[in-house]
């Protein structure tokens, strides 16, 4: 509030608000300054005594431990970088799962709480209050030990329909086991998703030009169906061959298995954030105005295509801000993984922090990174606001 | 939910076959939702009574409930935790009555008595004397409080608003003690405390240090300083961005590196610390919201008085911001209650770190759900409870109302 008032001149310096603010802006850098000197001399004396040096050159040490899941090749020889790689990519892949089957379900549960229908709204309120004042550490560990471990053992393993197994070492489903042909039919599908893409581009355009509805969605996912089935049938085999999972001895073989803690923590991430997704639907829904309703009804939509041509579009805008936070509440309670062992980012940095001896380094280094995601997300969920925004008239 | 209706409904009293085909069997859709959802509600509320009343083994519970309680804590001491209790049911009290008894619903009136007179129930559950005392005196000096909060004059809210500063400091340094092993109030260490008993004083403690940490925060996110604002922006993004076991480790592993040699801290220490940073950036980001709501007309206003900024913070805009901000507050608190668990991850015995160890004595192998449904119970009986006691009070004291 600095005035361009002449008479400031004749202020004596000590109540010059100018000058006081300076001081007091140097008072606190100097301040902290002076803390932060003193941490790291701290720092750098505690470490010489240890006799370490700080330095990521560690990194590329020898892990010499093994990784229960990876995504990329790891074994014990592999470096401490790529362990910490490893652990990244995990975290994303739970981190995704987590975030798409947590909107369904809280976009699903925001829905039902708003149901006409009595039962269906009690039903989802109870959900909602029961997730909710529940801490996510315990159910995780509850829904571990409790569910997922006490499930029965191989030999004895529930199937359920289409032939998914369930048993304590995990759940498999069947799986597409690719044939020599796949590689092609991957590049057929590219096409198929670049054909549909321009069919949605081109439809979108024309609708915003005549203001008719043309059926986006249903015709460029017609296209896509229809070059990717062409594709399969055309190519001499098929290119996946639906493999199902048996019982062979003590283990189930062929499918695909999810490990007991990576379906632990991303069904119990899921479960927990899609209740705070869908008070954040709810919200968002009953911020519509009545008349939006009403006036949709009017003009003889029904209550799904109001839903989802009236309502949804202007919830939208008030549901983002608060839906970016649960996803960025979803990554970084991802971190909750060393409970049930699954090998996340963090818990791989633990044991290469337990390993190496590097503390200092590592937390940094897993600090920067959940940032990093932070940040990224952000980045990305305001862009997407923006785009969201309704043009005002 | 609320319907702007403009014409009155007729009132018409429906039978309840009726009500059912109005309600729940309206159209194809909601017949179908109605039937799925009753054969869903049937289905899990038989399997968890089935569960409950037949297949759990309780007696795991019953074995290790002090311990899960109170942790380790020496039985001769306990007296100390029971009198913090018997302070906090007054006050408690004290606050029901000062603060719109008259304005509050009977529906919450009823809640209130129920609560008072809960402390009376455990009595018959217990066989201790002792303990049956401690229940009953604090069901009587909850009631005690009340009646002496009814006349709910000015002075007298503000010494139940002083009570509530002090008593957290009592409570710690009763469960700490003062003088060494003979004294009246020994020290006992850090390493004793557990169970609820340290996932409260967790909680306590971090919204005790993180409110003003927080508050200072948000100031300085606001100030006309720009290198303040810089400091206040990056502590609250860098800290919001990472998660709190992250925090944790810090606070365990780097902290110690931090400080002097010589100086140890101890790990229960540590945990508050790391909770208290991390709460505390939150807390800034809800106080901020506040600061932002509060029309320019009000700092101009108490310029226009004379007050200087420091007066202006602290006379005109806190207040008024803080109170808008209650709810989101409390929900905060009540989220820090439930992150406390995560203590347990770095070796604490708070409810989740005992229950590790109950579960981990060979009499106890494989009872998990047990342990943790109790252990998940107590988390949200007082999760629910603040949340629900908080709205009550929001519509009490007019919360968002000018």
């Amino acid at each position: 509030m600095a005035t361009t008032n002449p008479q400031t001149a004749k202020i004596p310096v000590w109540r010059d608000e100018r000058i006081l603010k300076w001081i007091a802006q140097i008072a606190f850098t100097v301040t902290i300054i002076f803390f932060a000197e003193l941490i790291f001399s701290n720092m750098a004396e505690g470490l010489s005594q240890q006799g370490t040096k700080l330095g990521f050159s560690f990194l590329q040490g020898a892990a010499g431990f093994d990784i229960a899941e990876t995504l990329i090749e790891f074994s014990r020889s592999s470096t401490y970088w790529q362990a910490f790689l490893v652990g990244l990519y995990n975290t994303l892949l739970v981190s995704i799962v987590g975030i798409i089957f947590s909107t369904i379900l809280g976009v699903i549960l925001g829905v039902a709480r708003l149901s006409t229908n009595l039962l269906v709204r009690w039903l989802s309120a109870a959900y909602l209050e029961l997730m909710r004042n529940l801490s996510l550490l315990v159910f995780l560990i509850f829904w571990y030990l409790g569910v997922f471990l006490k499930l029965p053992r191989v030999k004895e393993a529930i199937i359920w329909p289409g032939e998914i197994y369930l048993s304590n070492r995990g759940i498999v489903f069947p799986w597409g086991l690719p044939t020599e042909t796949a590689s092609t039919y991957r590049t057929i599908l590219l096409v198929a998703v670049l054909a549909a893409a321009g069919v949605g581009f081109v439809l979108h355009q024309r609708g915003k030009r005549t203001g008719k509805s043309p059926l986006t969605l249903l015709w460029s996912f017609g296209v896509f169906a229809l070059i990717a089935l062409a594709g399969w049938f055309f190519l001499p085999t098929a290119p996946y061959m639906l493999e199902f999972p048996y019982v062979d001895g003590l283990r189930i073989a062929g499918g695909k298995t999810f490990t007991p803690e990576f379906m632990a923590l991303a069904s119990g991430l899921t479960l927990y954030t899609a209740a705070f997704i869908g008070e954040v639907v709810r919200a968002g829904i009953q911020a519509v105005s009545r008349g939006q309703v009403e006036a949709a009804r009017a003009i003889g939509l029904n209550g799904f295509q109001t839903l989802r041509l009236v309502i949804f579009p202007q919830a939208l805008q008030v549901i983002v801000p608060p839906l970016t936070s649960q996803y960025l509440n979803l990554t970084k309670n991802s971190s909750l993984a060393i409970a049930v062992g699954y090998a996340d980012l963090f818990y791989v940095s633990n044991t290469i922090l337990n390993q190496s001896g590097r503390a200092v380094e590592m937390i940094t280094l897993v600090m920067l990174t959940y940032l990093t995601f932070s940040l990224l997300t952000s980045l990305f969920m305001n862009w997407y606001n923006q785009r969201i925004l309704l043009v005002e008239r | 939910m609320t319907h702007a209706t403009v014409l009155l409904r007729p009132k018409t009293r429906l039978t309840p076959a009726q009500w059912i085909r109005r309600n729940l069997f309206n159209s194809w859709g909601n017949a179908i939702l109605t039937i799925l959802s009753v054969w869903l509600t049937f289905v899990l509320a038989r399997g968890i009574i089935v569960w409950v009343f037949t297949t759990a083994e309780w007696l795991v519970i019953r074995t290790n409930l002090r311990l899960i309680l109170l942790g380790q804590y020496p039985i001769a001491e306990v007296w100390r935790i029971w009198l913090s209790a018997a302070m906090l049911s007054f006050l408690i009290g004290s606050t029901v009555g000062v603060w719109g008894w008259e304005k509050t619903r009977p529906v919450t009136r009823r809640i209130w008595v129920a609560l008072a007179s809960l402390p009376l129930v455990f009595v018959f559950t217990q066989t201790d004397s002792t303990n049956r005392l401690w229940l009953a005196a604090l069901s009587i000096l909850a009631v005690a409080g009340w009646f002496l909060g009814r006349p709910a004059t000015r002075p007298l809210r503000r010494i139940v608003a002083i009570g509530w500063f002090i008593w957290p400091a009592i409570f710690i340094l009763l469960l700490r003690g003062l003088t060494p092993e003979e004294g009246w109030l020994p020290l006992v260490g850090t390493n004793l405390w557990g169970g609820l008993l340290l996932t409260f004083l967790l909680t306590v403690v971090g919204i005790v240090f993180s409110f003003p940490l927080g508050v200072l925060l948000a100031l300085g996110r606001r100030s006309e300083l720009q290198l303040v604002r810089w400091f206040s922006i990056g502590y609250i993004e860098l800290i919001r961005g990472v998660p709190l076991i992250t925090i944790l480790f810090m606070a365990q592993l780097m902290l110690p590196l931090f400080l002097p040699t010589g100086l140890t801290i101890d790990r229960v220490l540590r945990a508050m610390v790391g909770i208290t940073l991390f709460s505390a950036a939150y807390l800034a980001e809800n106080v901020r919201g506040g600061l932002q709501a509060i029309p320019r007309g009000q700092f101009e206003a108490a310029h226009a008085m004379g007050l200087n900024g420091i007066q202006t913070m602290g006379l005109i805009v806190l207040p008024q911001a803080l109170r808008l901000v209650i709810p989101i507050l409390v929900g905060q608190f009540i989220a820090l209650y439930k992150d406390t668990a995560l203590v347990s991850i770095v070796g604490l015995l708070d409810i989740v770190g005992i229950g590790k160890t109950v579960l981990a004595q060979p009499e106890f192998l494989g009872l998990q759900r047990e342990v943790l449904a109790f252990i998940s119970l107590l988390y949200w009986v007082v999760s629910y409870a603040m949340s629900y006691v908080s709205q009550r009070l929001e519509i009490a004291v007019g919360v968002g109302e000018r």
